[in-house]
């Protein structure tokens, strides 16, 4: 495992008390904390660099400008993209996702073709494509999830034919925390004439993740969820596809020239960036991948494997619970949904903030798979680098408390 | 032992009153609150006088959430339609007697809003925020 005493000390927001209990942070599924390295590298240009990018003629503009574009290397160095124009900026991996449901989505799928996306995601990779079939008139359909919390792979091969255009699936479920075999969506999408797009919110900030390897078409991100600042994300395509797309937004940064009659667009990726980019946060993302690099995501990985391994067997134990998500650690990361018997998960997470532990209670944005369940709602913990072993006792003893409570 | 559960919620949570459903009910309503999950269930049986007779609330959800509906079905028992028209958010949250957050304040609310849609036959519309 990683020292997470280490760790912890670059996270300055750990270190406080939470209704006089020390903070225990299982909420980075919704959205991690912030090394001092990022916060410090967003803090360092707005005071000695900030200017805008790309057109500046002077110090602070190429400044900018520079930490702007290497913070883009970085990302796709992160995720082996084969090149840095391969790299999209965006506010998170939601407006990724919608840029691809608009300038390529909108453009190739038409009434005659098929939408497929698994039964586990997250509405933002479920609503976008939704919108597309209704404009468009394709269908959509779902990939069934199995008793095991995995998609059933002989359904999805039922469903892939010929007018499959788009399979669009998560790295990672951000409820159940299975991770999906990409390669195999993969060849079996292409091997249909599909695209695929990855929603990787969750898998990117918690797996390894090649992108060469995998052969995605399309790969969306936040990251707020990899150690990042809000309003930071980015979309990868490849690059023959980006190409042929139209841009998503237009205005200012993403033209060539502009006349009367109208406009020629920038070259990629600066097509798809209109308008004064995020460059604080860009840079902030940048440092992210740089700490995340430095960890090793292998050993990124193999911590959240012994948190999630420790988690399932002390929950398990804990009487009247129920978890949603695959046993096996190899096949899920650290984001696991359970419910209390008699217990709304509100409740639950109520009664845990009193504890100072800090999860996530809801649908998690994905209220069709909760309905499957058939459940309201589910508490969930999720795990990352500055999560410690002794936390997860703490957990397990406040949901004792909770049990207790509302016991009588 | 905790604020936010204090004991009279935590009883109308495991006890609630007036909980079910009625049969002919003169006013009826259900709303729910997609974001957790809340669902609420109001039945009411007014008199020739305007009187509530009877009240039952039925749903699923929250601690918060079923036992304000069911401290709400005991205020306005027997009371008339004006008198409940009258009830106010802050009449809810003093009964509850808990500060609340604006997550878990539109749990404590929804019984209220599905009582007034009951009365006035359409959701309500009142402000649930602060």
């Amino acid at each position: 495992m990683l020292d997470s005493c280490i760790i912890r000390q670059d996270f300055p927001i750990l270190h406080q008390s939470i209704n006089g209990k020390p903070l225990v942070y299982l909420d980075s599924a919704a959205s991690s904390q912030k090394p001092l390295a990022v916060i410090q590298a967003m803090d360092e240009y707005y005071r000695s660099y900030h200017a805008n990018v790309h057109r500046g003629i002077y110090q602070l503009s190429e400044r900018a400008t520079e930490a702007y574009e290497q913070a883009r290397c970085k990302v796709a160095q992160f995720i082996n993209a084969d090149s840095w124009r391969e790299i999209v900026f965006t506010r998170n991996a939601t407006e990724a996702i919608n840029l691809v449901a608009y300038a390529w989505g909108r453009r190739n799928i038409t009434a005659k073709d098929k939408i497929l996306v698994t039964e586990m995601e997250h509405h933002a990779n479920l609503v976008p494509w939704q919108q597309v079939a209704a404009e468009t008139g394709a269908q959509l359909a779902y990939i069934p999830i199995d008793e095991r919390f995995c998609c059933d792979m002989g359904a999805y091969d039922a469903l892939l034919d010929e007018r499959v255009k788009l399979v669009a699936i998560t790295q990672m479920s951000n409820v159940l925390g299975t991770i999906l075999p990409v390669r195999e969506f993969v060849t079996r999408a292409h091997a249909a004439g599909a695209l695929v797009l990855l929603d990787g919110a969750q898998g990117v900030p918690h797996l390894p993740t090649d992108v060469q390897s995998l052969d995605v078409d399309f790969l969306a991100a936040s990251g707020h969820k990899m150690l990042g600042p809000t309003g930071s994300g980015f979309l990868y395509g490849k690059r023959h596809l980006l190409e042929q797309m139209p841009p998503f937004l237009t205005g200012g940064e993403m033209i060539r020239r502009v006349t009367w009659e109208g406009a020629e667009w920038n070259e990629l990726p600066h097509k798809f960036e209109a308008g004064t980019p995020s460059i604080a946060e860009a840079i902030g993302l940048g440092a992210a991948v740089d700490y995340l690099s430095g960890l090793g995501m292998e050993n990124v990985r193999q911590h959240e494997v012994e948190l999630t391994r420790y988690a399932l067997e002390r929950l398990s134990q804990v009487e009247g619970i129920c978890i949603y998500g695959p046993q096996q650690v190899d096949m899920r990361g650290g984001a696991i949904a359970f419910n209390l018997n008699g217990l709304h998960a509100h409740d639950v997470a109520a009664i845990l903030d009193r504890e100072g532990i800090a999860i996530r209670a809801g649908h998690h944005c994905a209220m069709p798979l909760h309905q499957k369940m058939g459940v309201m709602a589910t508490a969930r913990a999720s795990f990352y680098v500055y999560n410690e072993l002794t936390e997860i006792d703490r957990l397990v003893e406040a949901l004792d408390t909770a049990r207790r409570l509302f016991g009588g | 032992m905790d604020d936010l559960y204090r004991e009279i919620i935590l009883d109308h949570y495991r006890n609630p009153r007036n909980k079910g459903e009625l049969e002919n009910p003169t006013h009826t309503f259900q709303d729910d609150n997609p974001l957790c999950g809340d669902r609420i269930r109001i039945d009411l049986k007014v008199n020739g006088d305007g009187a509530i007779d009877q009240v039952r609330f039925n749903g699923e959800g929250c601690a918060i959430s079923q036992a304000s509906a069911s401290m709400l079905t005991e205020m306005i028992s027997g009371k008339t339609l004006e008198e409940a028209k009258a009830l106010s958010k802050q009449d809810i949250l003093d009964a509850l007697g808990i500060q609340l957050g604006p997550v878990r304040i539109k749990c404590a609310l929804l019984p209220l809003k599905v009582l007034k849609g009951a009365i006035y036959g359409l959701p309500a519309t009142f402000d649930e925020e602060g």
